[in-house]
């Protein structure tokens, strides 16, 4: 709006107000909006992020990372999220091609995905606190039930908004309105991804290395 | 006298008849008087039917002017509040000497400390400013209303549930005792059993969240909605400040909601993270809060230079100073906020070098800013300077805060503020910065936009009464206070045991009082304005000779703002119009596209009151009761896809016309 300015005729009078109402496409700040709101989610993970590394190593004579983690587990785990992101991809594609069946489709298979991974999650999260490594146990535990929950919360919330849209598509369609909170979505499932990266980096591998 | 009880009810939680304050007498005067007062306030609406009225166009509204108006009044309402704090802290300060231990008793005095705090900063200072901004900037940019209406609405809602949490912890249980701040150890479950510090990371969290949404809202009105030919560096400097605040709002309170998480963490499951013990370290506590709490106090206070700047082009009859040095300034202090947070606790072990470092940064911040102070000094240079109200709070900010920002270089010093930490010299420091900064720049913006929002003027003359006492009291309340704290005196302290300092203390009460007659008096102004209006009526719409785009409509603008969607040619537009023979248009109006009034903002906020006050009192049912019920509302209102309407033609037609034949009776 704003780049398009009205140059001015000197030797006339300017027009100081457009004569028809300026199209705003319906939610054209929607995409920027949900942008700096992820950054400030993000922000909340970079304080997350923080706290763990500097408590990451106070174990309190409890169990470390070598203690705890399953390599093995975390890599599926990692895979079911890095997968779900791919058909999250392959339901834009098809919300482009506007077919609404197979976006539904897709939705449905990264749902799944998305509880596979908190699936694993809470596995490991019990089997955790089975062996004593409570989250009250140590700092070190602390920032990681912290961190690692708050992304788990987060990935149950897109799930349950996922839930949502695809219900909002079924009974509208592949509206405008519909089609812009797929791209909001979308953007909140790569990012959680993202995050997760580095928390498979920074809390499970490098843990390992402590 | 504490409220902390083991014995918890399935139905109630920690919340029983004990934790009425009954054996305060103070809290139960307060709480009669306050009874009565709301009682008749509502008596009053059901007897002049004004419940239906408020609901469809106040609480529901999704106007940002109207929304804009509630956030003053909720920081206006909460200043009463924070004040009496105050005042009750001058009394007892001035009184417990001698031997005597004044009338308040040490677990009554430590909430009001922490309550005056948090109150000003939170529930006054940030309504105040987020409510100018609100109501300000889509005029200034000429746009129609915000980016996300509804997320406006919902944002105010969220911030008075914070503030009415707070005001509850004064009737229903306590506040926290540990300083505006709570830092652990003192805040943890050990330091703090009751439910004090709960209250405040409630309220603080559940406002944080309008807060932080209001910000992402404001920045993208600012990047998206600017009136075509308005690029970046032809914003009024108003919006410009705004921007750079809600960029900090947005890049820092994030932190604020992280920190008390981990807070409320360490108080409710028992984790480890700012405890003493395995392996917890409470200095990350005060690291983090002070990342998010010193780019705030420059989110309070960018706006007031922005509303300085205004006022000064417009009081002194030409364009700022400087323009482009004023941008870069502000933008330079929005960075640089993030690089001093650790002068804040200098004394607590980081360092010779970490301390160099974070003196040097927080010294360099008073460049930009004395570059600002210079700007508006050379706009006043062979300016023809009118002085009216708005003008006189700017010079009385000039002078008020330079001072306070020189005292502020001398705290930068770090072998300084080894002596001057946490003592009333600081005290004093930043309520000359705050009350000289913010809140004078707060009492500009008020008179000086008012006559926009209501269409006639505040009375002049009660106006310069209340600027004389607020800014005489100002400096009998807090210069005492610079003595007391270089002659040793800490903060926060209820009794006395040295009578030479008595005096002091007498002084800066009767500073207290002088500005109680300021408040007074400001409220008296708006009374008397509000019923001598007609006197006071203004309908050109323009009462200042103003010169940025609020000014070229009515006042108060119609729903839709601007009849037209302005184009902008230069700085200053609305001067620039007015120079060059703008014609107002009188036809060719068009059907205008407006969001519709909703609901859901207040519903989804009522929910997060009763939830915050659930996890309080630890009423696990009404938590996951709560809890389901706003996430079910939320989803609920997703299914609204009825958002927005048309005004018609005809409509604008019918209300340009009025303001046609208006501005043809006042002879403009």
């Amino acid at each position: 709006m704003a780049n398009q300015a009205i140059t001015a005729d000197m030797g006339h009078a300017p027009a100081f107000h457009l004569a028809e109402e300026p199209h705003h496409p319906e939610g054209h700040s929607t995409p920027l909006g949900f942008w700096l709101y992820l950054m400030s989610d993000c922000l909340i993970f970079a304080i997350l992020f923080a706290v763990y590394a500097v408590l990451g190593g106070n174990f309190a004579a409890g169990p470390s990372p070598k203690d705890l983690f399953d390599l093995n587990l975390v890599a599926v785990n990692t895979a079911m999220l890095l997968l779900s992101s791919i058909t999250f991809g392959f339901a834009m594609l098809s919300m482009a091609r506007q077919r609404k069946g197979a976006t539904l489709a897709w939705l449905a298979v990264t749902g799944l995905f998305g509880l596979a991974f908190l699936g694993i999650e809470l596995y490991e999260f019990h089997h955790m606190i089975h062996l004593g490594a409570t989250p009250q146990r140590s700092a070190f535990l602390s920032a990681f039930f912290t961190l690692v929950g708050t992304h788990g919360l987060h990935v149950t919330f897109g799930t349950l908004w996922l839930v949502t849209l695809m219900v909002q598509i079924g009974r509208f369609g592949l509206i405008p309105a519909n089609r812009r909170r797929m791209t909001c979505l979308s953007m909140f499932w790569h990012f959680l991804d993202v995050i997760w990266i580095g928390v498979f980096t920074i809390v499970y591998l490098m843990g390992m290395l402590r | 006298m504490s409220v902390a009880s083991t014995s918890q009810s399935i139905l109630f939680g920690k919340l029983s008849l004990s934790a009425l304050p009954l054996n305060e007498a103070i809290v139960v005067w307060t709480f009669v008087v306050v009874a009565i007062g709301a009682v008749a306030v509502l008596a009053a609406l059901t007897y002049f039917r004004l419940w239906g009225y408020l609901w469809r166009e106040w609480f529901t509204s999704v106007d940002h002017k109207k929304i804009g108006i509630m956030y003053m009044v909720l920081g206006i309402i909460m200043l009463l509040r924070g004040f009496a704090d105050a005042v009750m802290m001058r009394l007892q300060q001035a009184w417990a000497f001698n031997g005597s231990e004044g009338y308040l008793n040490a677990h009554h005095y430590d909430q009001i400390f922490t309550a005056h705090g948090v109150i000003m900063i939170f529930f006054v200072a940030m309504p105040l400013v987020t409510g100018l901004m609100n109501y300000v900037v889509p005029l200034q940019i000429g746009a129609r209303d915000v980016s996300f209406p509804f997320l406006n609405n919902f944002s105010f809602w969220m911030t008075t549930a914070g503030a009415v949490l707070v005001m509850m912890s004064l009737f229903i249980g306590e506040f926290a005792q540990t300083g505006w701040l709570a830092y652990p150890p003192l805040s943890g479950i050990d330091g703090s059993p009751g439910v004090g510090v709960d209250y405040y990371i409630w309220a603080l969290q559940i406002a944080g969240v309008g807060t932080t949404l209001s910000g992402i809202n404001l920045i993208c009105t600012i990047i998206k909605m600017r009136a075509p030919g308005m690029d970046m560096m032809k914003m009024p400097v108003f919006t410009w400040t705004s921007l750079c605040t809600n960029v900090l709002i947005v890049a820092t309170f994030p932190v604020l909601t992280a920190v008390l998480v981990l807070l409320s963490l360490d108080r409710y499951v028992g984790t480890n993270f700012f405890t003493s013990d395995l392996g917890g370290n409470p200095m990350m506590y005060v690291n983090l809060i002070w990342i998010w709490g010193h780019p705030e106090v420059y989110i309070l206070v960018l706006p007031a230079f922005g509303i300085f700047s205004e006022v000064t082009s417009t009081f002194t009859g030409k364009r700022l100073f400087g323009y482009t040095s004023m941008v870069y300034a502000t933008v330079v202090i929005t960075i640089l906020s993030y690089l001093v947070w650790l002068h804040h606790f200098f004394t607590m072990g980081s360092g010779a070098s970490v301390n160099s470092f974070f003196g040097i940064t927080t010294m360099i911040i008073s460049i930009p800013t004395g570059a600002k102070m210079f700007n508006w000094l050379f706009t006043m240079y062979r300016g023809r300077i009118r002085f009216e109200a708005p003008m006189m709070w700017t010079i009385a900010f000039m002078l008020t805060f330079v001072i306070g920002g020189m005292t502020g270089v001398l705290l930068a010093v770090p072998p300084a503020d080894f002596v001057l930490h946490n003592s009333l010299f600081l005290v004093a420091h930043f309520h000359n910065v705050i009350i000289g900064g913010v809140l004078y720049g707060l009492f500009a913006g008020m008179i000086y936009w008012w006559p926009k929002a209501f269409g006639f003027r505040l009375h002049p003359l009660l106006g310069k009464f209340s600027f004389w006492f607020w800014v005489i009291g100002f400096w009998f309340a807090f210069m005492p206070l610079y003595v007391l704290g270089l002659m040793g005196v800490t903060r926060r302290l209820r009794v006395f045991d040295d009578p030479s300092q008595q005096i002091w203390f007498m002084i800066a009460g009767f500073g207290a009082f002088l500005i109680f007659l300021g408040i007074v008096c400001f409220l008296l102004q708006i009374a008397y304005s509000i019923w001598k209006r007609d006197e006071l009526r203004d309908e050109t719409g323009d009462p200042w000779d103003g010169r940025t785009l609020e000014w070229a409509t009515s006042s108060p603008p119609p729903a839709y703002n601007f009849a037209f969607t302005p184009v902008v040619h230069d700085n200053d537009a609305w001067s620039d119009m007015k120079k060059r023979g703008y014609q107002r248009p009188l036809t060719g109006y068009r059907p205008i596209h407006m969001p519709r009034n909703t609901g859901a903002g207040v519903i989804l906020a009522g929910i997060s009151l009763v939830l915050g006050f659930a996890l309080i009192w630890h009423i696990w049912w009404l938590v996951a009761v709560s809890f389901v019920g706003l996430i079910a509302t939320a989803i609920a209102h997703t299914f609204n896809y009825n958002r927005d309407y048309y005004i018609p033609a005809e409509e604008v037609t019918r209300t340009e016309e009025e303001r046609t034949r208006a501005l043809a009776a006042a002879g403009v």
